[in-house]
């Protein structure tokens, strides 16, 4: 295998793999592949500059960074080393396993959340504990139709969620979404939405405080009604309003329309 | 990248041969970031894109350069000045630096 199709193999394994490449230098055009058991394929010249740029893109590749670096012909890095002597510009490109995102509830809006999740780029899990409804019939654009409860889902795989993922609870049904949330709070997920109307959440808070669930911290990573308030009504657009705050809570921003406001759009 | 594998597999497994053109850097606004890549074959086929279409076709005359060993695999930048050699730039006023090189590893 040349260190191409190495790459490729494990960009569509979905493992995590990081793409060096000289862009100035001598050896412009080299190319590496890391990954977290080492290097895998190619080399930058020489056995110095590889180890050294090897345990840098390791560390990018657990950031999901993709950036320029600068080296001395032999991997030197430090700014003393670096006078009077010929840059190497090394690009760093990581490619990391896709973002997760669990969806509890198999009803109408779990169909279009996870369609619309797909477009993003999302791994996406269906998870509902009635077998007629979850289904891969029903659900054919999701990577995985778990029939199972709330807590041994978390219990199995919550250590899998982390600050990139997302968990939508769409189940309306207490004895299934406070478990999800119970769950869901006590891992690293990014964001966690819940589904249900102003009145529906004030009765699950009450819920939520009963089986402990009262930190304002805890309080803050809920977001429900889930959703920016967008006025949309279908599926499709209750859909997109999800991933809209989803985007939003990741970035920090307030999600109001660029037009009203000014500073940088990126 | 990864959405251009498939296309670059099609390529070389017909024997042709493919440049690939990352962006690796961006000043200012961009519409995409850091390894956003095409790939161009040598009959000037494309796969994928590195910008919102402001660049592209620029991208693909330097890859066949490229191909043709007219031109060393190098960074290209657009969007600097009209001064530049580079006519063409991104319509929101940003600097976008691309890698472009054979697929020879």
């Amino acid at each position: 295998m040349n260190s191409y199709q190495t790459f490729s193999a494990h960009v569509r394994d979905n493992s995590p793999v990081a793409l060096v490449t000289v862009i100035e230098g001598p050896h412009i055009g080299a190319t590496m592949v890391v990954t977290p058991s080492g290097i895998v394929g190619g080399s930058l010249g020489n056995a110095d500059i590889d180890r050294i740029v090897a345990r840098d893109a390791l560390g990018e590749l657990e950031a999901g960074r993709t950036l320029v670096r600068h080296y001395g012909p032999h991997g030197e890095s430090t700014p003393e080393d670096l006078i009077d002597t010929e840059t190497v510009r090394i690009f760093i490109e990581s490619f990391s396993p896709p973002p997760l995102m669990w969806i509890f509830g198999a009803v109408d809006f779990t169909a279009a959340l996870a369609r619309v999740a797909k477009v993003l780029g999302y791994h996406v899990t269906v998870c509902d504990a009635r077998e007629v409804f979850a289904t891969r019939r029903r659900f054919p654009m999701a990577d995985e139709v778990k029939v199972t409860w709330p807590t041994p889902m978390f219990a199995e795989n919550g250590h899998r969620l982390s600050s990139r993922d997302a968990v939508c609870i769409l189940t309306h049904d207490p004895k299934f979404d406070v478990p999800a949330i119970e769950g869901a709070l006590a891992t690293t997920v990014g964001y966690i939405g819940v589904m249900g109307s102003r009145k529906t959440h004030a009765k699950r808070l009450e819920r939520m405080s009963e089986v402990g669930i009262t930190s304002a911290a805890d309080l803050a990573r809920v977001h429900s009604p889930i959703g920016l308030d967008l006025g949309g009504r279908t599926p499709e657009e209750t859909a997109i309003s999800i991933v809209g705050e989803i985007i939003a809570t990741r970035t920090g921003r307030n999600s109001s329309p660029l037009g009203t406001s000014d500073g940088a759009i990126h | 990248m990864r959405e251009l594998l498939t296309d670059i597999d099609r390529w070389q497994s017909d024997g042709k041969r493919v440049a690939i053109a990352r962006v690796v850097d961006i000043e200012g606004s961009g519409p995409r970031g850091a390894g956003a890549a095409m790939a161009v074959n040598q009959d000037g086929e494309v796969s994928g894109s590195v910008s919102g279409g402001c660049v592209e076709s620029a991208v693909v005359s330097e890859a066949l350069a490229i191909l043709s060993g007219e031109q060393q695999s190098r960074v290209v930048t657009f969007g600097y000045s009209d001064d530049e050699a580079f006519a063409v730039g991104l319509t929101c006023g940003g600097i976008i630096h691309l890698f472009i090189q054979p697929l020879e590893w």
